[in-house]
């Protein structure tokens, strides 16, 4: 359960108050500059909240640990060319993110490992399963997105945020990608919070 | 004449500046961060070797302390730019300034000392020796779950952020580590040359940076498990072109201008690089590589 607490945020936001329970998949709309992002930043808890708190199953990410908190929240973000690391091969990238909740000193990625991402990847249909080898730069933005949100989802979390990510992908893919998203958030029983645009286009 | 024990030396010396240009990749490439520390840090590492040396302290052992002298010196820089908020460049720079004073006061209060008539056995073989378990030991190291964290942060800060990286650990340690390196080789071309001064730290970001660059046109992979042996490759390289230069009396280049064709050579480098790339389908990952092409977060 995510539970946002009197949240205010200098003068962009002020009051949010907000219950998601697990299993929903949440829609955030409004206008341009209108405090979306900043919302999102507060609940991953890059920013802090000049008040109030966040709550992840009763507990303050404020008082978290790094390692906890990333481990709590996945997050997929708008640009394309952010969310994933085009100097490092696809591989690379999925082991950073596969890590993220538990990281350690030294260990070396293993076969096992590989053959779960191609698992994961497999799910997109898009092909990425046979370029794991390849310069995460190589691929177009909307491979990119879908990438993110895989690697988004790699290990375990218990809210999901998604930020405009379909806003360039053409109309097929980002039907795909959503429909993934939400399919993960009524499946594994995930809190999914995305903003959107085009409310009417995921709906169908 | 070009000898064969002049040969040796070159590369020797390009070797020991090899250790150097790791460092120096480790900041400027791998954690996207302009250390001017080096500067400082390999007198540092070398001024400390000395001393200790000329204390009757064995020279492995002064090479320990001199890393770890060269680790503290990029502590200094990371602790400026991490809670000072002092910029990358600037934090750098202070750091070596004042690092002047504290390697004259090492040596005693001497500009340099001679350690000529003490057993040193720092020859080719050691070097190599010395530099082998290092490099493996790197190379492991950036293919690591670390290591990876570790060249996350100089691409994309905001990515690492939400894959739960600590960004100031990991300047902190490579900082620490790309400095400790190259104390290290302080130390090492201390001993070889049996000889530490003061000033020998001057220019040792070039020589960094020529080496980087050129081992990057040479070996033109971008798995990062290349890195040291593009590193140390260049750094050789470079050695070769100043010791070519040396001998070029017939263009009339004396030991003085020697910096002026170092420079030139790196120009020289860089434009063909450049050159090449124009020619080549430009994919987004050599294009970023183009040194000094600062990325935004």
């Amino acid at each position: 359960m995510l539970k946002l607490e009197n949240i205010c945020y200098k003068n962009i936001l002020r009051d949010i108050n907000l219950e998601v329970q697990n299993g929903e998949f949440v829609y955030v709309t409004g206008d341009n500059g209108a405090g979306k992002t900043t919302l999102f930043n507060i609940i991953s808890g890059i920013i802090k909240p000049t008040s109030g708190r966040v709550l992840v199953d009763r507990r303050d990410i404020g008082e978290m640990s790094l390692r906890e908190r990333t481990g709590l929240i996945a997050n997929v973000l708008q640009d394309p060319r952010q969310g994933t690391i085009p100097e490092m091969t696809i591989f690379e990238n999925l082991n950073i993110a596969y890590r993220r909740g538990n990281r350690r000193f030294c260990t070396i990625a293993s076969r096992s490992l590989r053959e779960f991402f191609i698992e994961k990847l497999s799910t997109l249909n898009m092909g990425l399963e046979n370029r794991l080898n390849e310069y995460a730069g190589n691929l177009s933005g909307g491979q990119r997105q879908a990438l993110s949100l895989i690697m988004a989802t790699l290990s375990d979390y218990e809210v999901l945020l998604l930020d405009e990510i379909t806003a360039s992908l053409d109309k097929k893919t980002s039907a795909l990608v959503m429909n993934i998203a939400q399919n993960l958030a009524k499946q594994c029983n995930k809190i999914c919070l995305a903003i959107t645009h085009d409310i009417t286009n995921h709906y169908a | 004449m070009l000898g064969l024990q002049e040969v040796i030396m070159t590369t020797d010396i390009g070797l020991i500046y090899g250790l150097v240009a790791v460092g120096v990749y480790l900041t400027f490439r791998t954690i996207n961060f302009a250390d001017m520390t080096c500067d400082g840090s390999f007198v540092f590492g070398s001024s400390v070797c000395a001393a200790l040396i000329q204390c009757g302290i064995s020279p492995y052992i002064a090479m320990v302390f001199a890393t770890i002298a060269g680790g503290v010196a990029g502590l200094c820089t990371g602790i400026l730019n991490i809670y000072c908020k002092i910029s990358d460049l600037l934090s750098g720079i202070i750091v070596a300034f004042m690092l002047y004073s504290i390697n004259l006061k090492v040596m005693g209060g001497m500009p340099n000392i001679t350690l000529n008539d003490l057993d040193l056995s720092m020859n080719s073989w050691t070097i190599i020796a010395l530099m082998l378990p290092l490099s493996a030991l790197l190379v492991y190291l950036l293919f690591t779950d670390f290591g990876l964290a570790l060249r996350s942060v100089g691409y994309n800060k905001k990515f690492s952020e939400i894959m739960g990286i600590n960004i100031n650990a990991m300047k902190f340690f490579g900082l620490i580590l790309s400095n400790a390196l190259i104390g290290l080789g302080g130390a090492m071309f201390t001993q070889y040359q049996g000889f530490c001064d003061v000033s020998q730290g001057k220019g040792t970001l070039i020589a960094g940076l020529a080496a980087v660059i050129m081992g990057e046109k040479v070996f033109r992979f971008k798995k990062a498990g290349f890195f040291i042996l593009a590193c140390i490759t260049g750094s050789i390289l470079y050695r070769f072109f100043i010791m070519l230069a040396l001998h070029s009396d017939f263009m009339q280049i004396e030991t003085q201008d020697i910096n002026l064709v170092a420079g030139a050579i790196i120009i020289a480098m860089m434009l063909v690089r450049k050159e090449r790339e124009s020619q080549a389908d430009v994919s987004i990952e050599v294009r970023k590589k183009l040194l000094f092409t600062k990325k935004e977060d």
